[in-house]
């Protein structure tokens, strides 16, 4: 039986030199201890022919190495990369594996299932345009699935896999597959996930893992979970307004003055007006350059150097947004929270924030922690290591932020210990604030001005000016509907 | 400025984008960055992307090679070419204690040998230059212990690697900050492939060092691996003979160290077809990895790349 499995991967015909007309997806994995997640993955490398024979014989050659029953190499020991891990039998740590289809490439952060590594997760889950969650058909769903399913929708992620394990197990049954699916779809909704794929599975047979399992599972006519793969979209950030969080600034000469840095949202192209962050000026692109040619565009995810028409002041942790679809700006934000770190997230400490290439100072007041068996928040005033909690986040200067929800890139953020320089946070902004303690921003005195439009532009535009744009709200309007608006005001 | 190139492809484009991102992002951070610099493919990849992100000025640190002595003849001949034609800032740097205490590979041993040729030199040229973030070209498909490396690898003062305590990485928001002393390794290739690599090296036309494509070479066979017989060094063992085969390099180190393959791929469309039906590992012609079981991830600890 053995050979015979063997045989029939390694003689499978790859097709070579196949161009990937897609980005790499990246998806994450979850699942408790001894669902199959180790068996899964591995079977995903073998089957795609991403672990090689000197790998696996290096396994074999290992005394105390189990070999399961189909003489495959223990793919738990084929996967645990450290030393520490393989002395204490726990998975400690985010791992990356990779492995492709003559479609596309895929990156797995592989995550332990342990309740303790909510960290991990979260981790894995920030990058990942997907999760595939793992249940043993035996068990079905549990608080743990729950749990992961939670922290993939806070992380952002808007489709599940749902790997029905063990299926063999089970002697094939529709029926239980299809209470467990009904059963998650459930779950996945009360989270607001709709693009769910549940798969029946037998990670250690192979059976709709890389291959089909149509032999023992005549009734499922879905795809195998490399097909599920294959075909899932990646969240792109380009329908938004443009993005680009100034890296570095390129002088190399008197003559040339670019700004670098990966396009974050949206897209832009020569004559586009861009407003500078947080200063507020504004001005025109000239080019976008890169090393192969001087482009006619640039969309997000490109790494480019802009140049703009213009002699002005930007550097390091600006940012180069669209005039007509900024991101907010304020001194006020509320996050949600991954606490990351041995050391709670206290009340009223200084972290350093940072966010693209930006980096600075704020307050962290914990507001509410969530309970992930229940999905209830509850009150609370520190947030200790794997708690995800509600904040609210004060700032000295000026911070820039979209909401997560609309933009991953800009959204997203990390929190340093300047005790300790490490990372003690990962967080995703969900509005401005609403509370009033920044300076300036008050509700209550707003004056009305109107001006003549050239004259507002200018104004808006000057350097001097620059620090109160935030705190001006912009009608553009007729003459006419101005003088309607100011009558109603007398 | 490369012209009428057809565009890359979208997973391509998706890794050098990220790998930019990551140059320019510890050059706008870090007061004294290196680029570790081992004139292999990956570091060929890497130095292409390095003068891409910071394209059109120079790139802004210097190039460090750790220099055995014992690399191969044709890699230091590519080096030196790749300096002048891009006017690059390459620092060399040799153990002293090679010539000193006459450490070879023949001699101590390939572990105590690449201990004190690689590691120690590493660390020596790296407190020299007071560098504060290293790039390297390591990927993390390359070996198990690399499967967890972050793309910012915090290191102590004294350059070691502790798996327990890296900090976590979100998104792609690194963290790179430190005190004195303490020092970051950044992997701008973390999520490459060998495939990727190649595939890459044939779209941007990249030169690499022609051992990599199948020639006529010498070799001789010891510990079932077939080491070139170019080297004046070499001196053939009892039963050791030297003879003519058609062989090419997945790797290339130390010449004693590392294995050549048979193989008849001459051109990058073979390489990467000769890759993609291949069913053992790169890291199957270096002897460092086979020492003892986790060998890289003890060496990492010691401050190896
Ligand atoms: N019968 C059967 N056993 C499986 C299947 N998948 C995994 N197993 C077994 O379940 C046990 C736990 O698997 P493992 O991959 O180590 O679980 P992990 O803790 O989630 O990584 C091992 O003994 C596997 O051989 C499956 O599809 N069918």
């Amino acid at each position: 039986m053995s050979a015979n499995v063997e045989t029939a991967v390694r003689s499978q015909v790859q097709t070579d030199a196949a161009i990937r007309n897609a980005r790499p997806l990246r998806l994450i994995t979850c699942g408790s201890v001894d669902d199959g997640k180790s068996t899964l993955i591995g079977r995903l490398l073998w089957d795609t022919k991403a672990v090689k024979e000197d790998q696996a014989a290096a396994l074999k050659g290992q005394k105390s190495i189990q070999q399961n029953e189909l003489g495959l190499p223990d793919f738990a020991l084929l996967l645990d990369g450290l030393q520490a891990e393989r002395e204490q039998g726990i998975t400690i740590d985010v791992a990356y594996r990779y492995f492709s289809t003559d479609k596309r490439s895929f990156i797995v952060a592989d995550t332990p299932g342990h309740e303790q590594y909510t960290r991990n997760m979260a981790t894995g889950a920030s990058t990942a345009d997907l999760a595939v969650l793992l249940v043993d058909a035996r068990a079905g769903l549990l608080e743990q699935t729950r749990r992961h399913a939670t922290i993939a929708s806070l992380m952002g992620i808007r489709q599940f896999v749902l790997a029905v394990n063990k299926i063999d197990l089970v002697d094939y049954d529709r029926s239980i597959f299809e209470h467990i699916a009904a059963e998650f779809r459930q779950l996945a909704l009360s989270l607001g996930v709709t693009n769910v794929t549940p798969i029946p599975v037998s990670a250690l047979l192979g059976e709709n893992v890389v291959h089909s399992g149509h032999q023992s599972m005549p009734w499922y006519s879905g795809p195998p979970l490399i097909e599920a793969l294959e075909l899932a979209t990646q969240r792109t950030a380009q329908a938004v307004g443009f993005r680009l969080p100034v890296q570095r600034v390129s002088r190399p000469n008197e003559s040339f003055r670019g700004y670098q840095g990966t396009v974050a949202g949206g897209s832009v192209k020569p004559g586009d007006s861009v407003v500078i962050l947080p200063s507020g000026t504004v001005a025109n692109v000239r080019q976008i350059v890169t090393f192969d040619l001087v482009r006619n565009a640039a969309v997000a995810g490109d790494a480019i150097t802009l140049v703009l028409d213009r002699p002005v002041d930007v550097a390091r942790g600006d940012m180069i947004a669209s005039v007509d679809a900024a991101p907010v700006s304020g001194l006020a934000f509320d996050a949600k929270l991954v606490a990351l770190s041995e050391d709670a997230i206290a009340p009223g400490k200084r972290y350093w924030l940072k966010s693209s290439s930006r980096r600075q100072r704020v307050r962290v007041e914990p507001q509410s922690v969530l309970d992930l068996k229940s999905g209830q928040w509850s009150q609370t005033h520190n947030l200790p290591l794997n708690a995800i909690g509600k904040v609210h986040l004060a700032f000295d200067e000026t911070a820039i932020f979209d909401p997560y929800e609309a933009n991953r890139e800009t959204g997203a953020f990390v929190l340093i210990d300047p005790d300790t320089n490490n990372t003690v946070a990962g967080g995703m902004i969900t509005a401005k604030s609403g509370r009033i303690d920044g300076i300036g921003s008050g509700g209550k005195d707003r004056v009305l001005i109107s001006l003549p439009a050239d004259t507002a532009d200018e104004l808006l535009a000057s350097e001097a000016f620059a620090t109160l744009r935030d705190h001006i709200e912009i009608r553009r309007v007729s003459g006419q509907e101005a003088r309607a608006v100011l009558d109603t005001l007398d | 400025m490369t012209e009428n190139k057809p565009p890359l492809d979208p997973n391509l484009k998706a890794l050098e984008s990220e790998a930019i991102h990551i140059f320019r992002e510890v050059a706008g951070e870090f007061e004294r960055p290196v680029m570790l610099y081992s004139v292999g493919k990956d570091s060929s990849v890497l130095l292409h992307l390095a003068r891409k992100a910071f394209y059109p000025g120079p790139i802004p640190f210097p190039l460090l090679h750790v220099d055995t002595g014992w690399k191969f003849a044709e890699m230091i001949a590519f080096r030196d070419r790749m300096v002048a034609e891009f006017d690059l800032d390459l620092v060399a740097h040799t153990n002293p204690r090679g010539s000193l205490e006459n450490v070879t590979p023949f001699t101590h041993g390939s572990s105590v040998y690449t201990n004190i040729m690689k590691t120690e030199a590493l660390r020596q040229a790296l407190d020299a230059g007071h560098y504060d973030a290293a790039f390297g070209g390591a990927r993390r498909d390359e070996e198990a212990s690399r499967a967890k490396e972050r793309i910012y690898s915090f290191r102590t003062p004294d350059h070691r690697w502790d798996p327990r305590n890296q900090r976590p990485e979100l998104w792609s928001i690194y963290n790179g900050m430190i005190r004195k002393g303490e020092s970051v390794r950044a992997f701008p290739l973390s999520n490459w492939t060998e495939v990727d690599i190649w595939r890459y090296i044939q779209a941007e036309n990249i030169p690499i060092v022609p051992l990599y494509f199948a020639a006529e070479r010498p070799v001789v066979e010891r510990d079932g691996m077939l080491i070139l017989a170019e080297d004046k060094r070499l001196e053939l063992l009892q039963g050791e003979v030297r003879r003519m085969e058609t062989i090419r390099f997945r790797t290339l180190g130390c010449f004693p160290l590392t294995g050549a393959i048979r193989s008849s791929a001459t051109t990058l469309d073979e390489i990467i077809e000769e890759l993609e039906t291949a069913t053992v590992s790169e890291r199957q012609g270096r002897a460092i990895d086979r020492d003892e079981a986790g060998s890289m991830e003890k060496k990492k600890r010691e401050g190896y790349f």
